[in-house]
């Protein structure tokens, strides 16, 4: 279907909720297509290729709230799904704080060209995606004779969402994202075979990362890896590799929700505005940044995208407020959820932070665990690098980091100058003092 | 996104899905079906499809002389409602229909998917399928017979058939319950969802089978203040079932259950850091298997040689009373399969036998390549995605020893008794469980209650550590989802009361 062909379809499902009794509606029509290239050990392990499309919608019928999605968008099928989900709307309980927002909220988008649609995705062939896919593992091919096994891929997606709410907003999103890397094994002591693996993604094809660099980086990853062990426990700094300290933070995302703090299930529920990190921790919510792999001009409630502090200086400045947890609580929504973070760089880099590092653990991957976001008590498992004197003695892995993001935040003793751009998390170097390993 | 992580993991669902009826399609069971049709003609009228235009599309899949293909139909009605705040204000549906269209050449894979069952639409997608191979073309088969099923799931009444109105009371009453249960309740949730599933599976070999696969899941959450302190938990069941698996017994068992899970928190201490002996209560410790061993006896793993097993087979890994199954058949139980996504039947597989290891899960494709049946493990998410070997429900059988003597053995340790949710890397084989809460074992007797506490270790080392295993098997009772390549699929899990002689937990100090 053309543009206005989905437009005129969404025109024409507002009509039929209208009909149907329902006071306001938000209504989302998306249409995608997606390639994937994936090679194994020099020979195509799997082609991969897509077009699908969905419609969601939120029906708000006389103080009764509902949401409903399909991905048959025949007319004649619409017409009896709009049916059954008003029916069914009927049966719930009346909620006052289900609301569209105020049309106040949808002012103020960027005003900048965020340029998250790349227009030369078309043009990209099947040729050249399995070229791609292949060079990516070609280039590591013996360079180390305890591989066993190299997969390699190119993935690349299309994607259009029209937005429409009955309270006047009109929106439309389009973007493309690309994504290559490589994934090694190799063969370790005894049994193991450790494996390691570095993918890039970006908006634009030409910002990806080269396939050489990706390539090398999955290499040594996985060289890393090779004859790790835990050791002892104990109590050390912890210092967090900047690929790999968006998944320390990600956790504190839902305890900074409204929806956390309204259900009381938030460590970080009445801390606006007290001190609740270290001073040199700010982060902000960009969602203006060009190409960025977060940005957007509005949120999941059509409010338009602004930056906002989230913690200056170690001082938490605001909450995700979306609307219906924002009404339950009285407070002005914000935004429902993150664009882009971005963590302040500090002075100096990841390796001279480690260079000048006594004793602590380099921690480069997560390894499951989890976070109680009422308590802020975490646990989770990790694998890196002892170090010694500013050297990497000694790869270590099957080991834990557990204790309480009150006083882990606290602890932030140096943030580096290095943020990692390939995510919409951007956080550099991190070192944490006096952290819980346990070990042997 | 690329998969290129294989850190698979398990946790316990979120909140899903939603009420639907699906128009213009025949209603569950095989109603639409007349004496003398064949038993896929129900799934025929429901997909809109006859024989003709399977012929039709797979002949188009294989016009560059592909060695297999697939056709995997999807009709799925999923339905979800929640009460928070104490009332039943938000509920959701979801429809999915569609059909993914795979062609095997090797070890190789192409695939497509359409939303749109129209034969244009499906050739369209067949010729892009078609493409993982380069030769002449092949014909499509000239008939196709039914694959010969059992039926584990004993469900009467369809999903369609239960009023919302019937869901909100249900709620209410829970939420009555968990407030009844205990003052210091202060915030309540409860989630109710409920699918019906539909798939047909027909291949260029010429079988044709077709399943209806049902599930709930019911969760209660709960938050209490105790001297200004907070903690939350959760109970949850989850069943391949119909309604009348809500008896008035598990309706209040879930509120009990949820509060006391909570309340118990606020006795619990961070336990020490550190390696101990762990013993796992009987039921959803399963999630052990399901990590230390179960990922790494994925065939496609082994067939590409970079699971830690794969060069194990045969050989001794366990003491002699460790027996390890990952098995579709269980009655009503989440991971359950009549059939899998690739037309195959489910079975039980047995994993290690008598501590020996015995059979990795396969697809088609590990299956052709180690020259061996397909074990009815090949799963897949949806219409969307490829099948894969992947667990259904896997378990250790009950062992020779007691709980109470395993108990007795421990000087200083940890019970861990509920979970949320765990993560394994293939290659090392070192794995981790998070345990949401637990106790303390001192001098063989149970003592403070533990919480929030994740575990970590290597497969092998520890299935070697299992020193005793009681004879107390039980099935978890939670919705568990296993997540491999970007794939979510139902599974269930089961263990015996047992004791790990050593692993590393991440207390603190």
């Amino acid at each position: 279907m053309e543009k206005n062909v989905y437009l005129d379809l969404g025109y024409w499902v507002q009509k039929k909720a209208k009909q149907l009794g329902v006071t306001e509606s938000a209504l989302g029509i998306n249409h995608s297509r997606s390639v994937s290239v994936d090679f194994r050990d020099g020979e195509v392990e799997k082609l991969k290729e897509s077009t699908q499309q969905s419609m969601s919608i939120q029906i708000f019928a006389n103080g009764r709230y509902s949401s409903h999605s399909t991905n048959d968008l025949r007319k004649e099928s619409l017409e009896k799904f709009l049916t059954n989900a008003v029916d069914l709307t009927s049966f719930l309980e009346k909620d006052e704080f289900r609301k569209l927002p105020d049309p106040e909220l949808y002012e103020g988008q960027p005003q900048i060209d965020l340029d998250l649609n790349d227009s030369k995705q078309g043009d990209v062939t099947a040729d050249e995606r399995l070229n791609r896919a292949k060079e990516l593992g070609a280039g590591l091919e013996g360079k180390d004779e305890r591989i066993i096994s190299i997969s390699s891929g190119f993935h690349d997606s299309h994607s259009e969402t029209y937005h429409l709410k009955s309270n006047g907003f009109e929106g439309h999103k389009e973007s493309t994202s690309f994504t290559h890397g490589a994934s090694v094994s190799m063969q370790g002591a005894g049994d193991k075979k450790p494996e390691g693996w570095r993918y890039y993604r970006a908006r634009h094809l030409e910002d990806l990362v080269g396939a050489g660099q990706t390539a090398s980086e999955a290499l040594a990853r996985t060289q890393d890896r090779i004859g790790a062990e835990k050791v002892s426990t104990e109590t050390m700094p912890l210092l967090l590799e900047n690929s790999n300290a968006a998944g320390l933070f990600w956790r504190i995302m839902y305890p900074l929700s409204a929806g956390a703090i309204q259900q009381k299930n938030s460590f970080l529920e009445g801390k606006q505005d007290t001190q609740i990190a270290s001073s040199i921790l700010s982060i902000v919510d960009d969602p203006a940044i060009v190409r960025g792999l977060g940005s957007r001009y509005y949120d999941g409630d059509g409010i338009a995208a602004k930056e906002m502090p989230l913690i200056t200086n170690g001082v938490l400045n605001n909450y995700f407020i979306d609307v219906y947890y924002g009404n339950k609580l009285g407070w002005k929504p914000t935004s429902g959820g993150s664009s882009n973070l971005i963590v302040k760089p500090g002075n100096r880099s990841g390796s001279e932070i480690e260079a000048d590092l006594d004793r602590g653990i380099l921690v480069t991957d997560w390894l499951g665990g989890n976070a109680n976001s009422t308590t802020g008590d975490f646990s989770l498992g990790v694998a890196g690098w002892l170090i010694e004197n500013g050297k990497r003695v000694k790869s270590i892995t099957e080991m834990n980091i557990s204790g309480n993001y009150n006083e882990l935040l606290m602890n932030l003793t140096e943030v580096g100058n290095d943020p990692w751009i390939h995510s919409s998390f951007r956080t550099p170097t991190m070192l944490f003092d006096k952290v819980s390993f346990s070990g042997s | 996104m690329v998969q290129m992580s294989r850190r698979d993991f398990v946790k316990i669902t979120g909140t899903g899905l939603a009420l639907a009826t699906l128009p213009g399609f025949i209603r569950s069971g095989i109603a639409g079906v007349k004496p003398g049709d064949n038993p896929y003609n129900f799934y025929f009228q429901r997909f809109g499809i006859d024989e003709d235009t399977i012929r039709k599309v797979m002949t188009e899949a294989l016009h560059y002389g592909g060695d297999y293909c697939d056709l995997f139909f999807q009709n799925q009605l999923s339905n979800s409602i929640r009460l928070q705040d104490n009332i039943v204000n938000s509920a959701s549906t979801n429809v999915t229909l569609g059909v993914g269209i795979r062609v095997l050449k090797g070890d190789q894979t192409g695939y497509s998917f359409t939303e749109d069952i129209s034969l244009a639409s499906m050739k369209a997608a067949a010729r892009t399928a078609a493409g993982i191979a380069s030769g002449s073309p092949k014909k499509a088969p000239l008939t196709f017979n039914a694959t010969k099923l059992m039926n584990y799931y004993d469900t009467n009444v369809s999903w369609e058939d239960v009023g919302v109105k019937d869901k909100v009371g249900m709620l209410q009453a829970i939420n009555d319950d968990v407030f009844k249960e205990d003052p210091r309740v202060v915030k309540a949730s409860v989630n109710f969802s409920d699918s019906e599933n539909y798939i047909l599976v027909v291949n260029s070999e010429g079988g044709i089978a077709t399943d209806y696969q049902p599930m709930l899941r019911i969760s209660v959450g709960c938050t209490a203040e105790q001297d200004g302190r907070r903690e939350n938990n959760y109970f949850d069941y989850s069943a391949r079932d119909d309604i009348r698996f809500l008896t008035p017994e598990r309706l209040k068992r879930l509120p009990r259950e949820a509060v006391a899970r909570t309340m118990r928190l606020f006795e619990a201490l961070t336990p020490p850091a550190g390696e101990f002996p762990v013993v796992l209560a009987a039921g959803s410790a399963g999630i052990l298997l399901h990590e230390a061993i179960g990922h790494g006896m994925e065939a496609d793993f082994n067939r590409q040689g970079i699971s830690v097993y794969s060069e194990k087979m045969n050989e001794k890994i366990a003491e002699p009373f460790v027996t390890i199954v990952d098995d579709g058949t269980n009655t009503n139980v989440r991971g359950s399969i009549n059939v899998d996504d690739e037309g195959v039947a489910s079975e039980e597989t047995v994993l290690v036998e008598n501590g020996v290891l015995r059979t990795f899960m396969h697809d088609r494709i590990s299956a052709k390549h180690y020259g061996v049946k397909p074990t009815g493990s090949g799963r897949r998410e949806s219409f969307k995605h490829y099948p894969m070997p992947r667990m259904r429900n896997t378990y250790m059988r009950s062992g020779p020893h007691e709980y109470e003597e395993m108990i007795a053995t421990v000087k200083y340790g940890i019970l861990a008794d509920q979970f949320t949710n765990g993560q394994v890397n293939i290659g090392p084989g070192d794995f981790t469980f998070y345990v949401k809460s637990g106790s303390l074992i001192e001098n063989g007797k149970i003592t403070t209650p533990i919480k929030d506490v994740n575990i970590i270790g290597n497969g092998p080392e520890v299935l070697k550590r299992v020193t005793m295993v009681s004879n107390d098997m039980k099935m978890a009772e939670g919705g568990w989802t296993c997540g491999k390549n970007g794939q979510g699929v139902p599974v269930s899990m089961g263990m015996p009361s047992l004791l790990v002689s050593s692993i590393t937990v991440g207390g603190r100090g």
